[in-house]
This record gives C-alpha cells, structure tokens and sequence, in this order.
C-alpha cells in the first residue's frame, strides 16, 4: 500500500506534482517540484538523511543510492526520474536488525572516521562486489567515485576484501 | 583484569554511521523548518550601489530576503583561537553591516524560503550592482606592500623568533644549503558542508551546527549578538568532517541565527560546495626560504627559516612556519620572520598541521638536500642533530621518542637497503626513490579548565557526560574508554553523552588536544566516583571489604575486591543497595600546566615513503607510506592509526594534489568544486604503515597523552617531494609537484 507523504509548504503550489517512488522495497507518494531531485526526496521529504550531500555536483559519491540495483548519484537524478524503479538506500541495506556483512566490515576495518561519506561507501562496495568487480587490483579503481575526506581508503580495501573473501570469490 | 585504555575498540558511534541512522546538524527535522541561502559577492573589492530584491521576493515560497539594512548592528569581537576557550570568530570582520566589500564571496543577501530548491532559485534572482575596485589576492600582486606584524596566528604568536645569532652561524658554515619553497592555498573542503540550523523560543537560542567545538559557538554567537551564553544552546552530534575548517566560527552561523530570528521560524542555512571556498578560512598562500649551516659532520650551525603569506584585509593571521621547525634540531642559532601581504580573500585558518605542515616541509627538504651535499644518509643527519632540550628554552623533553622513530620507521620502510644516488633505480618506465622527512607537532597548554561528569547507577551501569564533541577522530570512543577504565566498568556499560553545551564544559578539540584534555576530566569524573563508593565500602561495617586499605581495593566488571586476595569483595550494586543509593556521581575537573611549564612540549615522529615517477608522463604514484609516532600513551591504537593515517595520507594530498588557484585578475578562486580541487580518491592512496611507539609522559595529564590529529601529516609531504627527487634527481620547490614541475626536468634528462 503507498504510503502518503506530505510536504506541507508546497502543498498549495501549483507548480507540485504527485510523484510515486519506491523506496527500499515501500511505495510512497510525494507532492514535490519537478526540479527536486532524489537525492532532496529522500533527504527533506522522506525522511531518509542516511544518503548524504557532499557536493551537489555528482562529484563525491556520498549520494551514491541503488536504482534498480544499479548504484545512480542521487544529486544529478531527478526524484521524477526515479518513478517505475526501485530505488535502494542506506538505511535499505540492513536485513531487519542484522546489519549488512558490509555493514560490519566497515566498523571492524574502521573503514570511516568522520561517517559522512560512509552510507555512499558502502552502497559502492555492495555494488561493487555484484559488478564483480572486486579483484585485488580493481577495487581501489572502482570505488574511486566515492571521496572519503578522511582519506580511510586503505582500511575501505580492508573491509570490501574480507566480505568478498567470506563470500568466496572475487 | 582486562585492560580498556590501550585496546583496539571499535567506534561507540560505528553503528549509527553505517546504518545511516547518525543524524548530522543539516539533517534535523524540525516543524515549519525554512531553509536560508547565501547570496554572495561576485567581486574581490568594492562597494554595493544596490540590491534589487523584489525577483527573489516574488519568487515563490519566499519568505524574507534579507540585506544588510535588515540585519541588527553585530559586535565586534577579536579573533582569539577557540582552543582558548572564549568567543572565537575566524575573522573579526562581519558581513551584512555595511556596502564594502573585501572578498569575493562575501554574504551580501540571504534569501529564505519554504524549500530548498526555493531558497537557491531565488537567491539566484537577487540583483547585486556593484562599483568595483582593484584587488590584490596573491603574493605575487602584494610583495612590494609586505609588513611584519607584531603577532601571528590570531595573535597568540609572535612573528618572530630567534634564539643565538643566526647569521653568524651561517656565515661560520662548512656547508650551507638555501632553498624557497611555494604552497599553492588548501580548502579543507570537509565531505559535510558548513550547516546551521538555528530555532529561537522566545529569547533563547538553539543552534545545530557542524563545527569543531560547540563551546566556541555559543561564545562567538553570544558575543557577537551581545546575548547571554546562558540563552544559547548547541548541540551537535555528528561532524562530518573538520580539519580545522570548524575550529572558529564562521560568520554564516551567526546569520542564520539572525535569519531565524528575521522570519520566526527555525531556518536552515547549509553552504554549497562552491561556497565552501569563501565561508570559512584556508590555508594560506605562502613562500618559505629555509637557509641551513652545517659543518662537515652533519651538526648544523644555524637555521633561517623565513615566511612570506597573503592575510585578509582584517585580520594578520599567518600559520607559524617555524613551531615545531626551530624545535626538532639542535643547531645553536635560529632566526626566523613572518611576512605578511594584505589580500582580498578572507581571514586564513587552522588547517590539519597548521603551521608545521608547510614549515617542516620546507625544512625537511632542505635537509634533505644538505644530507645529499654533505654525502650523509638522511636518517643519520637526523640523529646526528637531536636534542636532548628544547633548543628554544633548554628545557628538557616531557617525552620524546624521536631516534626511536627514526630508527624503527627505517626498519619497516627497509631504508637500509637505499642506494643513495638519485635516479638509479627503474622498473619499465617508472622511476622508482625513496624518500623520509621527520615529522613534530606541538603540545600547547593553551585551554581553560576542561570539565566532565560521571553518574553510576546502583545496577552497575553509568552515564559520563561532557560538552566535548565527535568530527571523526575517535574523542568519544577513547572517552569512554577512559571512563570505563576509570570506573572498572566494561565499555558496554558506560555510554558518553557528549555534544550539548548544557553539558560540563569542554574545549574545543583542535590542536591535536581533544583527547589529552578532555580524556583527562573524564578520568578524573570516573575516579572520583570509583574512589568515593571504595572509601564507603572500606568503611562499612556490613561489606566484606571493611576495614581494607582504599588504596588496595580494585574495580572490575563492577566489583570491588581486595587486590590481593579477589575473593573479598562486593559489587558497586550491593554496596549501593545497602545505602539507598539510586545514583551516584561527580564533577571531575582539570586544569592544564602554566603555558609556561618547564619542559619542551612536542610530539615526534618519522615518515618514508615511496613513490614512482612516470619517465614519460612524469605523474607521481605514491606506492607505500610508513610512518613512526610517539604520541605518549596510545588510547586506542585502531582509531590512532587511522587518524595518523589519514594525516599521512592528507600530507600526501598536499604534496601532489590539492591547491586553489586564484584568478588574480578576478581576484576569485578558479576551482571552487570538488571536480577541479583534487583531493586524494582511493585508487590514490597506497598502502599505509603506521607505527605506534608509546612514551611516558607525566607532564601532558593523568593520562600522558599527546595527540595524534595532526603530525600524521607533518612531514609525510617532505618524505615524498625527497622520494621524488631521488627518483628523478630533480627537486620541485613548489607544492603541489605536477606534471608540468616535472616534464621539464624528465625531457632534458631523456634528450642527455
């Protein structure tokens, strides 16, 4: 069942539409502008601040969200354009309580200081290993789209390589 | 009993940061939320002949566009650094207060509106005319005008310094070596963006913010609005990221205060991350020319060291070239000067190894240099020049470590096995050297007195609470296991409450000093609790252990028990119960050493690394960085080595990548974004080493600690421009090394 969401300071503006999304697995309708993108639905509209702003220019990869499995930055799509797929965020990545292998490597490789590019990281590197794309020497390569600022890099090679290596294979 | 202070326990905070569910300053919902955006100055100079606003404000969904006759006459407050513990403004100038304008970017209007996409689309509707005039933004435009000012560095440093006659240290040389450095100017540019959101009730403040110590935001704030601290709250969970960035307040917080208080509604200003190169300070531009002597066994005979940098129109603020610099040797004569040059740009700032990242660069590649002339290996030139004192005030080290940092950062790296000359070692195209610098950061005693509170419940558990702050380093998971230490509790029994300024007060932890100082009134908070349930127990007739010596009695798990004999005891719980407590807790406080303690304060280290120049394309890979520290006593050995390495890392991004350019004639930055500013990816960072060497150190707190933010990038830069003229046997003298520095070089050398 959709779930409705309102936005109240434009609920009387003409220029909103209705806009159907589905969000980790749930539909949900929003009365937002046509210029909102994705990444502001998820963040001022739904709630969901899990999936960060950095940079607002697709440049840092902390806005980095699954559509359709396929990692998007969130920043340059339009939340209109993420009708009819399946958009998967952060706080999509957990199996109930159970955090996601990924989830707990990051914390024991202490793969992140400050945090904030961290849910972006992360959906890289799930993504990363479905590509298959997680050879030793393509994974410094292949997460270069996500910035991390405290430069935690190494211990991020760290985490995407011991879940590769639990889930047997590269 | 299993020791908490010194293991490697995962961040308190990780499951919020990987679950999304840490929500950061710019993401707190709020009813009637109106989002501000900053209009700013598209020229260097001038002065505003009008403001058309009536566009924006019939945009759509605006509620208010506010220009400066909107605004309320702001105080003017000095600039003091926040690790002081006052109001600390990053610039005493403040925007909006009249028509000049002296940088490009400054706030001119703020328009607020329902939406973000309102804000931004309105904002860019406001119609600024400006009446230009010539600006100077550059070393270059500004040398002939250069002053020595009195003080630096917000005004806690003098400008200059010496010790000996350095002149005639030089002149009396066997060997000299003179060499000037250039450092392109450094954004911080933190993955977070700058966001305030301000909400007033009545005449009382509260303020998210994401910034370094919320402390110096409701001084600055109060300060500068001429209210009572004691009507402003802060409180800041999450930081993504500071680097100094967020160590002084910036004037957009205080403007979205003012913004909020304009329309009666809570209002969220958040700045782009074009605007991120002109709402808070950077790392100044500069030009170092250090001068050694030496004579013909090594010991040097004197040091100049000699800075030129571009300041604000306000404020004469340079990073100090020559702290740790004029520490780490010890030649006889020292002189150095800073000089400034007065600039359109804003006041510069803290940023990571301030000061000792440019100065120690610059000196270390000097004695690079002079260990190649001189036929020396740079590890031993090093060791031939410790000192045992300070050389600045011949008091002794309150630790060191430093020959223990060189000696066991050459054995890993496996810099016994260098070929000194340049350029022999090849592997298809790539040039292959090796490089080390050695690496120092200052302990300042610069903080007021640092407060904490700890309250055991009678079930074993306990809240500590303290208005420090978490940006990323650690500070609240070595805490709390400074806490549970302290309590004899296990670390999932303590939570620590942090971030909120109705807390106990804490200083700002910049400077490499959040965890020495505020671990310290955690400690002392934690013991007073523990030693005061131990005294009730020893002196109760009905617990086993009546009558014991305090002294003798220890916690573990929350049981109290003889040392010598384990099987006499009680658990806080039972001796609680008994006495009808539901809770207990105390204030413990600490106040730092006189900033003029005896003892040279400095946190040593050593850095190599090596890298691999393209023959061809003359691009630098760096392949593997080691770096050995003696940081006193390690809290946390997982979350130290990953500030070190992270610092490491950023010293790397300082020597090949990041620099803002100026467009002199505009008198504009001309790579305002993270596609054109580079910061490291990962495919940039190679392998890091990080080698932990603990010393004892009774002067620095309960604790020992001394801090590790900072000298991770403190010479890491210098190992690398040496690595790289060991590759090529060419050395750049400008920062970052590019392609462009090194083409030149590699060509002739091709064509010999």
């Amino acid at each position: 069942m959709a779930i409705h969401v309102g936005s109240p300071p434009l609920e009387g503006t003409s220029k909103a539409r209705t806009v159907a999304l589905t969000v980790n697995g749930e539909g949900v309708e929003l009365r937002i502008e046509p210029r909102v993108s994705l990444l502001d639905a998820l963040r001022e509209h739904l709630g969901l601040t899990g999936t960060k702003k950095g940079c607002d220019q697709g440049t840092c990869g902390a806005c980095t969200v699954w559509s359709d499995g396929r990692r998007v930055l969130s920043c340059l799509t339009l939340a209109v354009a993420g009708e009819g797929h399946e958009i998967t965020t952060v706080e999509g990545l957990q199996d109930g309580g159970e955090l996601h292998p990924m989830q707990a490597a990051f914390i024991a490789h202490d793969a992140f200081q400050c945090g904030y590019c961290t849910p972006g990281q992360l959906m890289s590197a799930v993504a990363l290993l479905e590509e298959g794309r997680a050879a030793d020497d393509e994974i410094a390569e292949w997460m270069s789209g996500n910035i991390c600022r405290c430069a935690a890099y190494p211990n991020i090679r760290d985490a995407i390589r011991e879940v590769r290596d639990a889930a047997g294979g590269e | 009993m299993t020791a908490v202070i010194g293991r490697e326990a995962v961040r308190v905070d990780g499951r919020e940061k990987v679950t999304g569910s840490a929500r950061y300053s710019g993401e707190i919902a709020l009813p009637g939320l109106a989002y501000a955006e900053i209009v700013g100055a598209l020229v260097a100079r001038g002065r505003i002949t009008s403001i058309d606003t009536r566009a924006a404000e019939n945009a759509g969904g605006v509620a208010a566009v506010l220009t400066r006759r909107d605004l309320p006459a702001v105080n003017r407050v000095p600039l003091v650094p926040s690790l002081m513990g006052g109001p600390a403004p990053g610039e005493t100038f403040f925007p909006m207060q009249d028509d000049e304008v002296h940088y490009a970017g400054q706030p001119v209007a703020i328009v607020v509106a329902d939406s973000l996409e309102q804000a931004r689309y309105a904002a860019s509707l406001v119609e600024v005319s400006y009446a230009g005039a010539p600006s100077v933004t550059t070393i270059g435009q500004g040398r002939g005008d250069a002053y020595e000012p009195e003080k630096i560095f917000g005004g806690f440093m003098p400008a200059r310094s010496r010790r000996g006659d350095a002149r005639d240290g030089l002149a009396s040389a066997d060997l000299g070596v003179d060499a000037t450095f250039r450092f392109a100017p450094n954004h911080h540019n933190a993955l977070e963006p700058m966001t305030t959101t301000a909400v007033w009730e009545d005449d009382r403040l509260t303020l998210y913010d994401s910034c370094q110590g919320i402390k110096a935001v409701q001084l600055t704030v109060a300060a500068l609005l001429g209210m009572s601290p004691s009507r402003i709250r802060v409180l800041t969970r999450y930081v993504g990221g500071a680097f100094g960035s967020k160590a002084m307040v910036w004037p957009h917080v205080t403007l979205a205060a003012l913004a909020a208080r304009h329309v009666r509604r809570p209002v969220r200003l958040t700045v782009s991350r074009a605007q991120m190169f002109t709402s808070y300070g950077h790392r100044e531009e500069q030009e170092q020319r250090v001068r050694l002597g030496a004579r013909r066994d090594g010991a040097l005979t004197a040091i100049r060291h000699d800075k030129i940098s571009v300041t604000s129109p306000f404020d004469d603020w340079a990073e100090p070239a020559f702290c740790a610099a004029s520490q780490l040797y010890a030649a006889p004569a020292f002189e150095g000067v800073h000089r400034l040059v007065r600039g359109n740009t804003m006041t510069p700032t803290f940023t990571r190894g301030p000061g000792e990242a440019a100065g120690v660069f610059s000196l270390e590649c000097a004695m690079d240099e002079l260990a190649g002339r001189l036929g020396i290996d740079p590890v031993e030139l090093r060791m031939r020049n410790l000192s045992d004192v300070d050389p600045n005030t011949g008091h002794p080290w309150s630790s060191s470590g430093f020959a223990e940092c060189l000696r066991r950062g050459a054995e890993r790296f496996g810099w016994d096995a260098r070929d000194p000359r340049p350029g022999r070692e090849r592997e298809g195209d790539q040039l292959i050297g090796t490089g080390m610098a050695a690496a120092a950061y200052p302990v300042a005693f610069f903080m007021r007195t640092q407060r904490a509170r700890a309250r055991l419940y009678a079930d074993g558990t306990a809240v500590v609470g303290t208005a420090a702050q978490e940006f990323g380093t650690g500070m609240t998971t070595v805490l709390t296991q400074v806490a549970a230490d302290a309590l004899g509790l296990g670390l999932d029994d303590v939570r620590l409450d942090y971030g909120d300024t109705d807390l106990p007060t804490a200083g700002s932890p910049v400077g490499s000093n959040g965890a020495m100082m505020v671990s310290a009134a955690v400690h002392y908070a934690a013991a007073a609790v523990r030693d005061r349930l131990v005294a009730l127990a020893a002196g109760d007739p009905a617990s086993p252990l009546h009558g014991a010596d305090p002294a003798w009695i220890t916690v573990d798990g929350g049981r109290m028990a003889l040392a010598d004999d384990p099987g006499a005891g009680e658990s806080y719980g039972e001796l609680m119960e008994r006495h009808l407590m539901g809770d207990t807790e105390a204030l413990g406080t600490w106040d730092p050493p006189p900033l003029d303690t005896p003892y040279g304060l400095l946190t040593f280290g050593a850095q190599f690394a090596r890298v691999a120049v393209d023959a061809d394309l003359g691009t630098v890979r760096v392949r593997h960085m080691v770096g050995a520290f003696a940081p006193g006593r390690v809290l946390n050995p997982r979350t130290a080595r990953s500030q070190l390495m992270g610092g490491m890392l950023w010293g790397m991004s300082q020597a090949l990548l990041e620099g803002t350019h100026m467009d002199a004639g505009l008198g504009r930055w001309a790579n305002a974004s993270l596609g054109d500013y580079l910061v490291p990816v990962n495919a940039d960072a190679p392998e890091v080493d990080v080698e932990l060497i603990e010393v004892d150190d009774d002067v620095t707190g309960p604790l020992g600690v001394k801090g590790v933010g900072e000298i991770g990038q403190v010479g890491s830069g210098a190992a690398i421009a040496n690595a790289v003229h060991h590759a090529t046997g060419h050395r750049v003298h400008e920062l970052p090394i590019t392609v462009e520095d090194l083409l030149p070089a590699l060509e002739w050398e091709a064509g010999r």
